[in-house]
């Protein structure tokens, strides 16, 4: 289209107007770009505030007394898993075929929900060891930090099966491809982070 | 009831929130109460409510949107000057003996409201609404790129308002300033609602703040007319497009770093506490990465308006325009660097203060070279000294010694004497009213016409440019003057009764600035009145270069019947000097946004979600927040989201300008 429309201007220096009916390139997927690297820049003050708090025990625990990490591996297998059966499920969109399509987004969201319950644990067996996030400022940022990585799983999920019940309703039509690329750009983009809070904060955690 | 249930049902929410033992806010109440009633009534009077909801609060036309911000920008405003009026004048009168008339927690919510108020709810809606009416006409587009979003956005910011007008009658605002450092913000110093109102207000104003952010830059990038590049895009439409990409790449910073205060507020963590490893100065480091390309977000587009101003009222291309394009860049990039310099006395140490002090003083290279381009656009220039052409001047006075008050303050000694005094409330003000205001000014007065097919009375807003001009001066050259003399900020009460003279005159100065508020109202009122004899029907009533005044005013609801194709900077400029014919056949149907009431039924549930988390209603924000994620959903089950004016209307449309022109010759 550009190229098109620029070629009309080379042909012509004194045409003013389109005769036609102009369609701008469509600017969701640039739009969506744009909300993921402002997504990452509260992640980028909750990293930043780690680095400076993630040592600040107040006498309480460390990363290394309290870090379970064949549980963490764990967790970070089920989320990376979930990014490849969400790329599955972008290739049967593609294809135009709606079943696979469906099941893979369902066993994505599956791993999703392994990914939650399995952080959620890791929670609750803190807290119940007296490492909440009141215990130190060390332990604000940890809960923060992971705590957002993970509402972000959680909305991410709810998208899922919104857009499952639509791609149910409408089949594959464009906009439910694009959403759909909306969605799986979402979905990698939490891995990308969560390699950062495993790396960042688990692995150096218990150095 | 039982007193668990009733604590279970209003959370914290007693009568005692309401203010009826306070004559001031109780008489403001009242005045506010009947103000809107009667608004109410008249509306059910005239029965316009179908047409408010199907031609504005639902709209999503850039055009009205941007009117709308502007609206809700002027009636803020009201409200922060009445706070203005309100310190002034305690100020003026607490000497010695003498208490003034406020008690100290009551001033302190007033100069938090004022700032907050100002930055938040009068400058950012002037900027976002100048760019929302301007930009897509500058870029021969028919609309944003996700009008939705933009009603959204609006309403968004409406509801942080509301949020914010709420706590003057229900309970209390923060009394902490308007940036709300801990460790007085956090829990252990203000217990109660007034930092809750503070956080929730910004963050619901700060998600609309982004998302237009965001909707603005795709819009630059994406739906630029045929033929128009980068260098060849106004200078406003450039400004818009580096101060978008500032709020998309520092709101988000103010987002995480409110919902840290929140934490500790609600969770009880430890993130700035003085206790259990927190750390407060950590906070003030993060909201001034924040703060500091905030003050570029409210100027750059302000410099935009004065350059499309200069250029049109001296009837020349404007000078430089590539170094113009380079320096806003420029400033957009160094805005980042300079943070430190909000807190010199931090104790960094010498070596980083030094470098904050050197990016600080580096900003006025670009900004220097601005105000040359201007004056070389003014030199030779055949200058009509129309209204906004008179704040551009004005501005060009003002701003450079403010600027240069700024250069002062960025020398780290210098700083360690002047920070937190009455030096820097001058200096600060000094940029933004004559930087911000006076430019939002000339905006509206530029582009008034283009809005709703008439100018605005010149006398009026004659009056009211040199009254806020004068009145600017009187008020801040004393505070410049206690500042030197070692006064500090956000004192309710003085004892040295030799500094009372300079606050008095400050005083005046605000009732001279009070005059500019009312000249510029009553030019408003006399300008409907007298609408006929100021109409337009030209649509370029001041000789306009940019593609805005190439259609008509007010532009109907597509902007352009055919997409313009642009060939030059200054692109109508180019049409009208190449004896360009308007089309006046062969229209086709054009396909637009359909107008949806989801914005207004989002906005409304988060300001109720706010409202409830700020007074510790959890069922209540429970329902609001599944009410929220449910409606939200429902929305995007809408995929009826368009639809097409047909080629008879557009005929209709542009037969009668055809018609309107030609009685004009």
């Amino acid at each position: 289209m550009a190229s098109h429309a620029h070629a009309l201007i080379e042909a012509d220096k004194n045409r003013f107007h389109m005769t036609e009916e102009h369609h701008p390139e469509n600017g969701t997927l640039l739009g969506f770009w744009i909300y993921l690297m402002s997504d990452c820049l509260i992640f980028a003050v909750l990293f930043a505030t780690y680095a400076v708090l993630g040592r600040s025990y107040a006498a309480g625990p460390s990363g290394a007394d309290l870090f379970d990490l064949p549980l963490v591996a764990v967790n970070t297998g089920l989320l990376l898993f979930s990014s490849i059966t969400y790329g599955f499920a972008m290739l049967s969109a593609q294809a135009g075929r709606k079943t696979p399509t469906l099941v893979w987004l369902a066993i994505t969201g599956l791993f999703g929900l392994g990914f939650l319950s399995l952080e959620l644990y890791e929670f609750a067996k803190l807290i119940h060891e007296g490492a909440g996030p009141q215990r130190s400022a060390f332990l604000s940022s940890f809960f923060t930090l992971v705590g957002t990585h993970g509402l972000h799983v959680t909305f991410g999920i709810i998208w899922l099966v919104t857009l499952m019940v639509q791609v149910g309703r409408r089949g594959l039509d464009e906009a439910m491809k694009r959403r759909l690329m909306c969605l799986s750009m979402f979905w990698h983009f939490l891995d990308v982070i969560w390699i950062g809070v495993f790396s960042f904060v688990y692995l150096l955690g218990v150095l | 009831m039982s007193p668990d249930l009733v604590k279970f049902i209003f959370g914290r929410l007693t009568w005692e929130a309401i203010p009826l033992h306070e004559p001031i806010l109780l008489g403001t109440f009242i005045v506010v109460a009947l103000g809107g009633l009667t608004t109410l009534g008249l509306l059910t009077r005239y029965k316009l409510w179908g047409y408010l909801w199907r031609e504005w609060l639902t709209s999503v036309d850039h055009k009205k949107i941007g009117v709308m911000y502007i609206i809700l920008a002027i009636v803020m405003l009201l409200r922060g000057f009445a706070d203005a009026l309100m310190m002034r004048a305690q100020q003026a009168m607490a000497f010695g003996d003498n208490a003034g008339y406020l008690p100290s927690s009551h001033y302190d919510q007033i100069f938090t409201a004022h700032g907050v108020i100002m930055i938040f709810f009068v400058a950012m809606p002037l900027v976002t609404g100048l760019m929302n009416l301007a930009v897509p006409l500058q870029i021969g587009a028919r609309d944003v790129a996700f009008p939705f979003l933009n009603n959204f956005s609006f309403w968004m910011t409406v509801g942080g308002a509301v949020t914010v007008m709420l706590s003057l009658f229900v309970g209390e605002f923060a009394r902490t300033g308007w940036l709300a450092y801990p460790p007085l913000s956090n829990l252990a110093y203000s217990p109660d609602v007034g930092v809750d109102y503070y956080i929730w207000a910004l963050q619901i104003a700060g998600v609309g703040t982004t998302l237009s952010g965001i909707n603005l830059v795709v819009t630059i990038i994406k739906m630029r007319a045929p033929g128009m590049s980068l260098m060849k895009m106004p200078v406003f439409t450039w400004t818009s497009l580096c101060t978008n990409v500032l709020i998309v790449a520092t709101f988000p910073i103010l987002t995480a770093t409110l919902a840290l205060l929140t934490a500790d507020r609600y969770l009880y963590t430890n993130f700035f506490t003085n206790d259990f490893g927190g750390n407060p100065m950590m906070y003030v480091n993060l909201i001034w990465i924040w703060g500091h390309p905030e003050v570029y977000i409210l100027i750059l587009p302000a410099f935009g308006v004065f350059s499309e101003v200069v250029s049109t009222f001296c009837g020349k291309r404007l000078f430089g325009y590539s170094s113009m394009v380079y320096a806003t860049v420029v400033i957009t990039i160094l805005s980042y660097l300079v943070w430190l310099h909000h807190f010199f006395t931090m104790g960094s140490g010498a070596s980083v203060n030094s470098f904050f002090g050197i990016t600080t003083m580096i900003i006025s290279i670009p900004t220097g070279a601005k105000i040359f381009n201007w004056l070389f656009t003014m030199y030779r220039g055949r200058i009509r000294y129309e209204v906004p052409m008179l704040w551009t001047l004005g501005f060009m006075v003002t701003f450079v010694i403010g600027g240069m008050t700024g250069v002062l303050l960025a020398v780290p000694p210098a700083d360690f004497v002047l920070h937190n005094s009455l030096f820097l409330i001058a200096h600060f003000h000094n940029v933004i009213i004559g930087g911000v205001v006076f430019g939002m000014f000339a905006g509206i007065t530029y582009w008034f016409p283009k809005a709703f097919g008439f100018k605005l009375d010149p006398f009026w807003g004659k009056v009211s440019f040199w009254c806020w001009l004068v009145g600017f001066w009187v008020a801040f050259t004393p505070l410049y003057v206690l500042g030197l003399m070692g006064v500090t900020r956000r004192v309710s009460r003085f004892e040295d009764p030799s500094l009372q003279i300079w606050f008095v005159i400050a005083a005046i100065g605000a009732v001279i600035i009070l005059g500019g508020i009312v000249a510029f109202i009553v030019q408003i009122v006399v300008s409907i009145r007298n609408r006929e004899a100021l109409r337009d029907e030209t649509g370029d009533p001041w000789g306009g270069r940019t593609l805005e005044w190439s259609t008509s005013s007010p532009p109907p609801a597509y902007n352009f019947a055919f997409t313009p194709v642009v060939h030059q900077l200054d692109a109508w400029w180019d049409m009208k000097q190449r004896g360009y014919g308007r089309p006046t056949t062969g229209f086709i149907p054009i396909h637009m946004p359909a107008n949806t009431g989801a914005g207004v039924i989002l906005a409304g549930i988060s300001t109720v979600l706010g409202f409830a988390l700020i007074w510790h209603i959890w069922w209540l924000a429970a329902v609001s927040f599944v009410a929220l994620v449910a409606a939200a959903i429902a929305h995007t089950f809408n995929f009826k989201r368009d639809y097409y004016i047909p080629a008879e209307e557009v005929v209709r449309v542009e037969d009668a300008r055809t018609e309107a022109l030609r009685s004009l010759t």
